[in-house]
């Protein structure tokens, strides 16, 4: 394509979406309620699977064993037990440190005194322990039943049902935006298609007369190319922009609103989020601009 | 070089627009196709340009054979033809500079090479001041001047004009038929659809009388022995 070609198409294509403001407003509109959920069901997702990978690596299994297993033993098992792919990382906790720990824990303020005449005597003896944190929460009910099945352990604890449904949650989320984004693109795909069915229909003579002179289909199709690529584009910068702004807003209002969530609510950093969601926004958008333009296109100019 | 074997069109509606047409028409002719309403002359104007495939038959346009062209190389073919209508197809929303520029621009002329030519193709028509003017400020007989020169813009070795008098009034009609004459004294090939009998009869050109989608009649200085 020459250049000359290339600026009359752009230059064209632009008046097209002045000549044609009505539809084309009104498909921008579209494309950008479209990626504005898109974005805000990406953003929403993003920072439950992270708050949900942040609970994980807090969440874990606890092993106990029987009483007269010796921790050369256990720690042999705990070698065993981290070669198994779903386990992240292990942790011993002797009887020494889960005493200290439950005198941090419970007795924090207390008077130590009391307490410290029982260190020579654990009360906790016995209740060694392994911490196995897992890299995936799906995973954990088949390590524990793993566990135990082994003759060692006396008692396995762990908490399914949290990391479950944290997980189905953010899963359901994520089928949820799929289905309403699939309809969305749908109906983005239509409008521009009828913008750009309208553009041809107030052409037709020109577009008649362009044939005549031996015009090629690139030359006649390019202006309605370029609008709705640029329909797309321009739909799908503006969410992304309204979304960058409000991000953090949103952040701070939550935090200051609900401030008891403070510790338990990471929120996943702004860059990280845009970093993705720009460019498969706007990937989105030209996508949409181009099948919805090229569709009409390909049934209605024919050389 | 223009030719016709033995040329079929029957539409998808069942009605046989041409029935076994064979013409040939040499570089450098000036050729009337006259003929009444349904007489085909609308149909073969449509198949030299490649708009209608022939049901059988072939047709060759400046030595190409059109049934054997691709699609993606019409573009080029027709750029060898120029196209007048009887209702001048300007675009409206444009000036008559830009028009004719129009169809340079379209095969991918420079804009140096456009600012050249386009002055000079609207000397020929007559129209050298009108350039900044919109066809709406134009009459029926200076619109079609546009026509023929946006037509000739790309210098065509052909020129088909499909009934180019049929809206002006007998002296601007006359005028146009002498500039197309001028034309074809200049190398191109035109080719007319008309009916208007009086040009044809003050012409005295090669006419090709149609009827019923046959050739009737090929004179090669004729009137128009117009017949029911």
């Amino acid at each position: 394509m020459r250049i000359s070609t290339f600026f009359y198409c752009l230059k064209q294509g632009l008046k097209n979406i002045f000549r044609n403001r009505t539809f084309s407003l009104a498909s921008i509109g579209t494309i950008t309620a479209c990626l504005f959920l898109f974005g805000v069901f990406y953003c929403i997702v993003v920072n439950f699977q992270d708050m949900v990978k942040e609970m994980e690596s807090n969440i874990g299994v606890t092993v106990f064993f029987q009483e007269d297993v010796a921790e050369e033993e256990i720690l042999g098992l705990k070698d065993i037990i981290e070669l198994r792919e779903e386990v992240d990382s292990i942790t011993y906790i002797s009887a020494e440190e889960a005493w200290a720990d439950f005198k941090e824990r419970y007795f924090k303020d207390g008077d130590p005194g009391i307490l410290s005449n029982l260190d020579s005597d654990n009360p906790l003896e016995g209740a060694e322990s392994l911490s196995i944190k897992l890299n995936d929460s799906s995973k954990q009910a088949e390590l524990v039943s793993y566990l135990r099945e082994l003759a060692e352990v006396r008692e396995v604890n762990a908490s399914e049902t949290i990391a479950e449904s944290f997980t189905n949650f953010s899963r359901l989320l994520s089928y949820i935006s799929l289905g309403i984004i699939t309809i969305l693109v749908a109906v983005a795909i239509f409008l521009i298609s009828n913008t750009v069915m309208i553009g041809i229909t107030v052409r037709k003579e020109e577009i008649a007369i362009m044939k005549y002179i031996g015009a090629t289909d690139i030359f006649v199709r390019g202006p309605f190319l370029v609008e709705g690529i640029i329909i797309g584009l321009v739909g799908s910068a503006v969410p992304v922009l309204i979304l960058r702004f409000l991000y953090n807003r949103v952040i701070e209002f939550v935090l200051t609103e609900f401030s008891v969530l403070n510790n338990l609510l990471t929120f996943t950093n702004v860059n990280v989020i845009f970093r993705i969601l720009i460019p498969v926004s706007l990937g989105i958008g030209l996508g949409i601009g181009f099948i919805g333009s090229y569709g009409t296109l390909r049934k209605h100019i024919r050389v | 070089m223009i030719a016709l074997d033995n040329v079929y069109k029957t539409y998808s509606t069942g009605v046989s627009a041409l029935s076994g047409v064979s013409l040939k028409i040499r570089k450098g002719e000036f050729v009337f196709v006259v003929g009444s309403s349904g007489s085909g002359k609308t149909t073969l104007f449509k198949l030299l340009l490649k708009e209608l495939e022939p049901t059988s038959g072939a047709i060759y346009m400046n030595n190409k054979n059109l049934g054997r062209l691709r699609r993606r190389r019409i573009p080029r073919m027709r750029r060898g033809i120029g196209v007048v209508f009887q209702d001048f197809r300007l675009l409206k929303d444009r000036t008559v500079y830009e028009n004719i520029a129009f169809a340079q621009r379209v095969v991918g002329k420079s804009s140096r090479v456009i600012k050249e030519t386009v002055p000079q193709l609207l000397t020929l028509v007559g129209l050298a001041d009108k350039g900044a003017s919109y066809p709406k400020e134009l009459s029926g007989g200076e619109q079609q001047r546009v026509a023929l020169a946006r037509a000739l813009a790309n210098n065509p070795p052909v020129l088909l004009a499909d009934e180019p008098t049929g809206n002006l009034d007998p002296k601007n009609a006359w005028e146009i038929m002498k500039l197309l004459e001028e034309i074809n004294l200049r190398g191109t090939t035109v080719i007319v659809v008309t009916h208007n009998k009086e040009i044809v009869e003050k012409m005295q050109k090669r006419v090709i009388l149609m009827s019923n989608g046959v050739i009737v009649s090929d004179e090669s200085k004729g009137g128009y022995t117009y017949e029911n």
